[in-house]
């Protein structure tokens, strides 16, 4: 009986819309199997993880006040006297931090499988941009709630952010809403995170997407390689949405389970005229810039140790961010080795950076 | 055997997938339906009926986490005031013989109006709103100016 | 004859000169152009103590307002001759009656403050300094030695000697100097005991001007140790309930009787230090049993009402604990709070009460205390087992959701065995 609706719904859908050579498209849509073929599922997660932030925020969105009188009310509101609001705010932090985990992983996994050259350059620009876009949503949302931590890593993020020289301090201008962080900083940010980064977004995952399906999964090179009778394939559908499936219900228990043994704090409401607490934190993704900042030395080739810091970064990410367009010019025989060790190197940077954040 | 298996599975799959979306959706509604206190931050508390509340008397009512003192005066006329000492932050009381507001842990007196008459109290007692809608005394958060 | 005429003009003029300067002399007193300043100052010569911001000099009234002289003149000879009512520095024995031509006369004074007193100098002559005084003692102190002679403030001003944070300090000038106070049979360590004690550390570190200086328990210009029947009025002007049952406790007369010193007796009088609850009872450090033995009323009554105040305290605290546990793990601790402030209002209450020394009213507070804290914990453990209650939930999906993974799995080797 099932079967029937479905077939009659799709029946009415392409005598207006002509959805079979689409669904013809979609229906061959091979997957390599491979040693590597676990990376595939990364991007999937990352964007499972998206739809858990955008449904989780939409609820909260039904009871948070933005502004600094309620803002932090509402949110301690949430978590103690709506049903199942610390469920749904627990699993919005913890979704967060692993969406950006995992969309580090799948850029990495992306990167070293070399998926990133021609004819997949814009997927991987795409690409950088969402991850921008990504650590912005999170830099956002972080402060909504209006405590202390997220009060003072704001002021010290948006401080480094004006350290960027000429346009650094118009820059921390426009996204504090003034000059220092206040309620107008809140309401910007809360805008950011609930509309502008939320559009851009989903323009860009639709593209991303798009090119994706339009172009089909890359191989990587020793698969290339192989005889066609010697590629393992499967199918899209059902094999590889239902192996999907399968990794994003193991992820939302996972989630679930974070959210119900290690909910997330409330913490105490901001202070503008609180001294600072002691060892103010950015949150993971931001460790490791945070830390290098932290051990530049004062001032470096005439120029102070921030601002060399600041534009370290700048050229380091325009420099990843461009990779496909760069790496076809090294030569063929260094290219894998070069990129591979490029790829090491910047993954121990973060990883160490990181970690030495913390123990300091 | 393979086919009855298959429509075993499946049926565990149908099943488990209808159970889990209820999973999901049974705390999303219940997360829509706003709790019996819709406000974050508490604006304003109903004390009662005009009628039930007897002259030259007074009680407590809780502001989110703060106390407020509403006093119904010898005349009729309703005061509330902030119930928190600004002396050292004892629970202020309202007294019927002399009709004014007492802190029994350092004797600091206030005026109904909730200025620090006598004793150690440096600042008056903040004052909040009362307003009578449809024959119910409502008392609410002053209105904060700039 | 117009020789003549010119002369007797000038004479004329010189007489309404003269008489009308003579005149004046007497209304400059408060006057702009202040003499005895500008030439003072010139010579640098002004007394140690001078500040611009000396009330009387603000308001007008300088040097001569109360040394006399001829403000106008710039001349030492003529500005400080007799006639120009000069006195000089003033004796000790002259300096109460010297402030007191004005402060004593309210229609002078009502210019400047409607409001003011106009009996210090009363006050003082009644005072024991007033008195030692009068009988020739002239180490004791007098108007000045309090509030300067040329810095006078207002006692509002943050900078008089008189300004209540100031005040310890200014008796100690004099009261804690074991030299100087060597004649007479008073203790001199008043200011170390205070500084250490509770409202000493209110008033000087906390900056709380509700508690007491030296002048709220002996009084400004009247000054005098307080009576035996007086400690209790002075302590029970701020702790009104602590001394309202004491007075109509059994001990009050008990204690007049022996001639004790009432709050003093336990509390002790500049030392006071923060009460706690061993001070009633049987221990060491209890108060009671300095007088009370074994086997007396009294020493039953002391247990009775120190183990009832030790039951409220246990169940408040586990309620304090489990409520910084719930607030902790992020459960809702809005109404638990209410019912923990409750408990602990009853227990300040019972602890006053303890000044009746009838443990049955202690046991009625402690019981109402005992009740809200209990409350507490239930609501507490309420929210914990609702915490509880989450986490086995979550164990609940997770079966459903292991169910749903397994069937998933074999589902996939199904379809992929084809």
């Amino acid at each position: 009986m099932l079967k029937k609706t479905m077939q009659k719904t799709y029946h009415w859908l392409d005598e207006r819309f002509k959805i079979t050579p689409l669904v013809e498209f979609m229906s061959h849509k091979q997957v390599p199997v491979h040693k590597h073929s676990l990376w595939y599922y990364m991007g999937g997660v990352a964007l499972f993880l998206f739809v858990i932030q955008v449904v989780s925020g939409i609820l909260l969105l039904l009871y948070y006040q933005p502004g600094i009188d309620s803002a932090f009310e509402s949110v301690q509101f949430i978590t103690t006297k709506v049903s199942f609001g610390w469920l749904f705010r627990s699993v919005h932090s913890w979704s967060a931090n692993l969406m950006v985990f995992f969309v580090f992983v799948h850029m990495f996994s992306t990167f070293f499988t070399r998926t990133y050259k021609k004819p997949r350059e814009l997927t991987w620009v795409t690409g950088s941009v969402l991850l921008l876009l990504s650590l912005f949503f999170g830099f956002s949302g972080y402060l909504l709630p209006w405590n202390e931590l997220a009060f003072f890593a704001t002021k010290v993020g948006t401080d480094i952010a004006g350290a960027i020289p000429f346009i650094g301090e118009p820059i921390k201008l426009l996204l504090r809403g003034g000059e220092g962080v206040t309620g107008a900083t809140l309401s910007r940010f809360y805008a950011f995170h609930v509309a502008l980064i939320p559009a851009a977004f989903t323009i860009l995952l639709f593209l991303h997407l798009l090119f994706v399906q339009r172009q089909g999964m890359h191989e990587p090179e020793f698969f290339q390689k192989l005889p066609e009778n010697k590629k393992r394939m499967m199918p899209f559908f059902p094999n590889f949405v239902l192996r999907d499936a399968l990794l994003w219900l193991l992820v939302l228990n996972v989630i679930l389970y974070l959210a119900v043994f290690f909910p997330w704090e409330i913490g105490v409401k901001a202070d503008a005229f609180a001294p600072a607490p002691q060892g103010i934190k950015p949150e993971w993704f931001f460790m490791f810039m945070f830390q290098a900042l932290k051990l530049l030395p004062a001032h470096i080739f005439l120029m102070e140790g921030e601002v060399f810091g600041i534009l370290f970064f700048a050229i380091a990410g325009t420099v990843w961010f461009t990779v496909p367009f760069w790496s076809v010019f090294i030569k063929e025989n260094l290219r894998l080795k070069l990129m591979k060790l490029f790829g090491i190197i910047v993954i121990a940077f973060i990883l160490i950076l990181t970690i030495w954040g913390y123990l300091d | 055997m393979a086919i009855n298996r298959r429509s075993f599975l499946n049926a565990i799959l149908g099943s488990g997938f209808v159970g889990w979306l209820g999973s999901i959706f049974y705390p999303v509604f219940s997360f829509l339906v706003p709790p019996k206190m819709p406000e974050a931050n508490v604006q304003s508390v109903n004390a009662g009926l005009i009628n039930d509340i007897p002259l030259n008397s007074s009680q407590i009512l809780k502001f989110g986490r703060t106390p407020v003192l509403l006093v119904r005066a010898q005349s009729g006329e309703f005061k509330a005031l902030a119930a928190t000492c600004t002396h050292l932050d004892c629970t202020v009381q309202y007294r019927e013989d002399r009709q004014d507001i007492w802190c029994a842990c350092h004797n600091g007196i206030y005026s109904l109006a909730g200025r620090n008459l006598a004793g150690p109290p440096p600042k008056p007692l903040s004052q909040y709103v009362v307003n009578i809608v449809d024959k119910e005394v409502v008392v609410s958060k002053p209105k904060q100016i700039g | 004859m117009r020789k003549s005429a010119l002369i007797f003009f000038c004479i004329t003029l010189a007489l309404l000169f003269v008489t009308t300067a003579a005149q004046s002399q007497e209304k400059t007193e408060f006057g702009a152009d202040d003499q005895c300043i500008v030439c003072h100052l010139e010579i640098d010569f002004l007394p140690a103590d001078f500040s611009n911001a000396d009330i009387h000099l603000q308001k007008g009234l300088s040097c001569a307002g109360c040394h006399g002289g001829d403000v106008m003149s710039d001349d030492v000879e003529i500005a400080k001759r007799a006639e120009a009512k000069f006195t000089g520095i003033p004796t000790k024995k002259d300096i109460a009656g010297m402030c007191g031509k004005c402060h004593s006369d309210i229609s002078f004074m009502r210019k400047y403050q409607p409001r003011i007193s106009v009996d210090q100098a009363r006050q003082y002559k009644q005072s024991v300094h007033g008195q030692k005084l009068a009988q020739g003692d002239t180490k004791v102190a007098d108007c000045s030695s309090c509030h300067t002679a040329h810095s006078i403030l207002s006692a509002t001003d943050a900078r008089s000697t008189i300004y209540s944070l100031n005040v310890p300090k200014t008796c100690t000038k004099c009261h804690g100097d074991q030299a100087y106070m060597a004649d007479y049979n008073i203790p001199t360590t008043q200011y170390d005991e205070y500084v250490e004690s509770v409202h000493g550390k209110a008033l000087l570190e906390k900056q709380d001007v509700g508690a007491p200086a030296c002048n709220d328990c002996h009084g400004n210009h009247g000054a005098m140790p307080p009576g035996i029947v007086s400690i209790s009025h002075v302590c029970g002007a701020c702790h009104v309930n602590n001394q309202d049952f004491f007075s109509k406790s059994k001990m009050a007369n008990e204690f007049a009787d022996a001639d004790l010193h009432a709050c003093e007796e336990c509390h002790g009088v500049h030392d006071i230090k923060n009460t706690f609850d061993d001070m009633v009872g049987t221990g060491e450090t209890s108060t009671c049993t300095e007088c009370h033995g074994e086997g007396e009323t009294g020493y039953q009554v002391a247990q009775q009402i120190r183990s009832h105040l030790g039951d409220l305290v246990a169940v408040y605290d586990s309620a304090s604990i489990l409520l910084k546990n719930v607030e902790h793990v992020g459960m809702d601790v809005l109404d638990m709070s209410y019912a923990v402030k409750d408990a602990k209002q009853s227990l300040t209450q019972a602890r006053t009460l303890v000044h009746t020394f009838d443990s049955e009213l202690v046991q009625t507070k402690t019981e109402e205390g005992k009740t809200s804290a209990r409350h507490a914990l239930h609501l507490g453990n309420a929210e914990m087992e609702e915490l509880r209650f989450r986490r086995f939930g979550f164990g609940v999906a997770t079966f459903f959701m292991t169910i749903v993974l397994a069937a998933l799995y074999f589902k996939i080797k199904d379809i992929e065995k084809e």
